[in-house]
């Protein structure tokens, strides 16, 4: 079987009751009690006052955990490629337009509509760390963050270059959160590169920062499709978000490298099948 | 980056349905712009409808998919022998061993608008028989055609606007380059809703009558509706002359706007650029230029600075659009294969619709068929959020 291995440099995390990746570990290390509690999703810095106004829960979503990867791993975004994937995009900005067309009306405001792409938060990263890089805005359904990840890996593997990758959702309001019950905002950025070892020969891949942060690596992963099923999570509360939230797949894999074990995680893909994602944790 | 066969391909757009009419339409420069009557729309502008597709049924086992967006994919699987030609691919690799890429900006919403119009009085809530994740869900239209051929590998939906269905092939190349997968089948469907009908006239983007692109007085795009699919696979030992590869994908972004193009069109220049190195290629080498081309006056200008500082006016080039209309993010793969057809074709399409070729706008616009030798052909598909994408094709021999 294929296996495609990256470095991890930086991760961004938000959900609920999980305050950055940084504030997270003991959580997800079982070191400390999980609290469930509301995202937290701050104004991200870096863009015009003008589209700062414009920016919905799951653009700012995106751009908070990006920054936080790219902070965390001292790379500079100006040429980061960029993956964003996510279910469903901005699920309140689609409301408000399908009621709008509901009415005899059929109003929709001009901005409404260029927020509704599934690029948007793609859009705005670009507008917001000058980034004229190429990007992705993809989506998998459920399996959103797995084929996120494949995408972001390919990239490493096949272009050499260093990747972000962003997964983020977003609940929709009723009636359509009744029949897509998202129930949280989630978001998880990985910062990936090229193996340092095998590619020390050749030039520093792109967007790399001298002197701003150690860059150092978290840890390595090397994916491979696989028949096993997904792991879940112990821990009740972490695994209803796992389940009910496209980004939030990601836990298991966020879990073993909270926990700076070596190992196997299967992570959520097509079919009840899985992305095998090996994980050996830098010391 | 590695070479790839464009094994079979097939599209349906309100031009024609399948290769033949595709091809006849645009020998005979016959456009299929309409003024726009779709669901009670009242709009002043044209649209791109495909005929045929409000009667299209999808098999039993795949009916909770039924949705105009994968009825358009269904008529356009079984044209041109594609579905077959996909089952052939899988008995060479196997179905885990093919990929499906698929592009579209709005999948199957136009459910989600009419159940809109159906909730219930008390509640508030939505018809019981609306599927979110069949219809709205942008991977519906990758789940559908991954059932609808039997295929069992890796599945995605790139969804970035009007460069989706262009991207694809890029995710596609790197999959197989992977060694992920021996085979991708790759495309983009889109089909009319109010969303983008009254979405685009808010931002004042749409034509009033055909769009003309860049003509002096080009005044937006007109919205259409399109399927297009490609079977791409590693390049055998041998080729026919006639075959068509995919030679170079260039991807990049403006970092400007989320509606207007970088007005010198930096993020398209960029990405014409990056398809070129991709193929080893230099732009005298190109012999046309399926233009983005939207036929809005940002889009055209902005282009057109993109393409004159990489080719000058050296290379012709047109925009279908005043002939397919603007199928959003079905239009990177429909120009892909109309870019295929050209090259097998030996002509350059001129585009229709253009009376007076904006003089300011400095490129070799063709507004003629141009016969001739073809071996390469470049198409461009920006989009919304400052989304590029260049695809380099070519003919084998």
């Amino acid at each position: 079987m294929v296996k495609l291995c990256a470095d991890i440099e930086g991760l961004g995390l938000l959900g609920p009751g999980l305050d950055g990746w940084t504030n997270s570990g003991a959580v997800l290390e079982g070191r400390s009690l999980y609290v469930r509690q509301p995202t937290n999703v701050p104004i991200p810095d870096g863009l015009p006052p003008a589209e700062r106004r414009r920016l919905g829960l799951v653009v700012k979503l995106a751009l908070n955990v990006g920054l936080e990867a790219i902070a965390k791993a001292g790379v500079e975004p100006d040429a980061l490629p960029a993956v964003f994937a996510s279910s469903g995009g901005d699920g309140q900005n689609c409301h408000e337009i399908c009621q709008g067309l509901a009415n005899d009306e059929r109003l929709i405001s001009p901005t409404r509509f260029h927020n509704s792409v599934h690029n948007a938060a793609a859009g705005y990263w670009s507008i917001a760390t000058r980034s004229r890089a190429a990007s992705n805005a993809l989506c998998a359904f459920d399996w959103s963050f797995a084929a996120g990840l494949l995408e972001a890996m390919t990239q490493v593997v096949v272009d050499q270059t260093r990747v972000l990758l962003v997964a983020y959702d977003a609940p929709y309001p009723q009636p359509l959160f009744a029949k897509r019950p998202i129930p949280e905002a989630f978001g998880v950025a990985f910062v990936l590169a090229p193996l340092r070892d095998a590619s020390s020969a050749s030039p520093e891949p792109h967007g790399v920062a001298t002197g701003v942060g150690s860059s150092a690596t978290l840890g390595r992963l090397t994916l491979e499709l696989s028949d096993s099923p997904p792991d879940r999570m112990g821990n009740a509360e972490l695994e209803a978000l796992r389940a009910s939230i496209p980004a939030a797949r990601a836990l298991p894999l966020l879990q073993q490298l909270a926990q700076r074990k070596a190992g196997v995680v299967n992570i959520e893909y097509l079919d009840g099948r899985s992305l095998a994602v090996e994980v050996v944790p830098c010391s | 980056m590695t070479e790839l066969l464009l094994k079979d391909y097939t599209a349906t757009s309100c031009v024609g349905h399948g290769r033949l009419e595709t091809l006849d339409a645009l020998r005979s420069q016959r456009g299929g712009l309409a003024p726009c009557t779709f669901e009670r729309a009242e709009l002043d502008t044209w649209t791109g409808e495909v005929s045929g597709v409000d009667d299209v049924r999808l098999p039993d086992k795949l009916r909770r998919f039924d949705c105009r967006n994968n009825r358009l994919a269904q008529m356009t699987l079984l044209q041109d022998g594609f579905a077959d030609a996909v089952a052939q691919s899988v008995g060479r690799h196997g179905r885990r061993r093919i990929g499906v890429f698929l592009g579209t900006s709005t999948s199957g919403i136009l459910q989600t608008e009419m159940a809109y119009r159906h909730r219930d009085p008390t509640t508030g809530a939505l018809p019981a028989d609306f599927d979110y994740e069949a219809s709205q869900n942008s991977f519906s239209i990758a789940e559908y055609v991954r059932q609808a051929l039997d295929l069992d590998g890796p599945a995605v939906v790139i969804c970035s606007a009007c460069s989706s269905s262009a991207k694809v092939f890029g995710s596609a190349r790197r999959m197989m380059d992977a060694g992920l997968i021996d085979a991708a089948v790759v495309g983009g469907v889109d089909s009319l809703c109010l969303t983008t009908l009254y979405g685009f006239h808010a931002l004042q983007l749409t034509a009033r009558g055909p769009c003309k692109p860049f003509d002096t007085t080009r005044d937006g795009i007109s919205i259409s509706e399109a399927a297009a699919f490609a079977l791409l696979e590693r390049v055998p030992n041998s080729l026919d002359a006639d075959e068509v590869t995919l030679l170079g994908v260039g991807e990049s972004s403006d970092a400007y706007h989320m509606s207007s193009p970088h007005p010198e069109g930096q993020g398209a220049r960029t990405a014409m650029l990056e398809a070129l190195k991709a193929g080893g290629l230099e732009p005298g080498d190109i012999d046309y230029i399926n233009l983005h081309g939207t036929g809005t006056p940002s889009n055209d200008n902005a282009e057109s600075r993109a393409v004159a500082s990489v080719f000058g006016a050296a290379v012709g080039g047109s925009s279908t659009k005043g002939a397919t209309g603007h199928s959003l993010g079905a239009a990177g793969a429909l120009e892909a294969v109309i870019c295929s057809l050209a090259l097998q074709h030996d002509f350059a399409p001129g585009g229709i619709n253009t009376r007076e070729i904006d003089p300011e706008l400095g490129i070799q616009y063709l507004v003629k068929n141009r016969p001739g030798r073809m071996t390469y052909a470049m198409s461009n598909s920006f989009g919304f959020g400052g989304t590029n994408c260049s695809l380099l094709l070519g003919r084998a021999g």
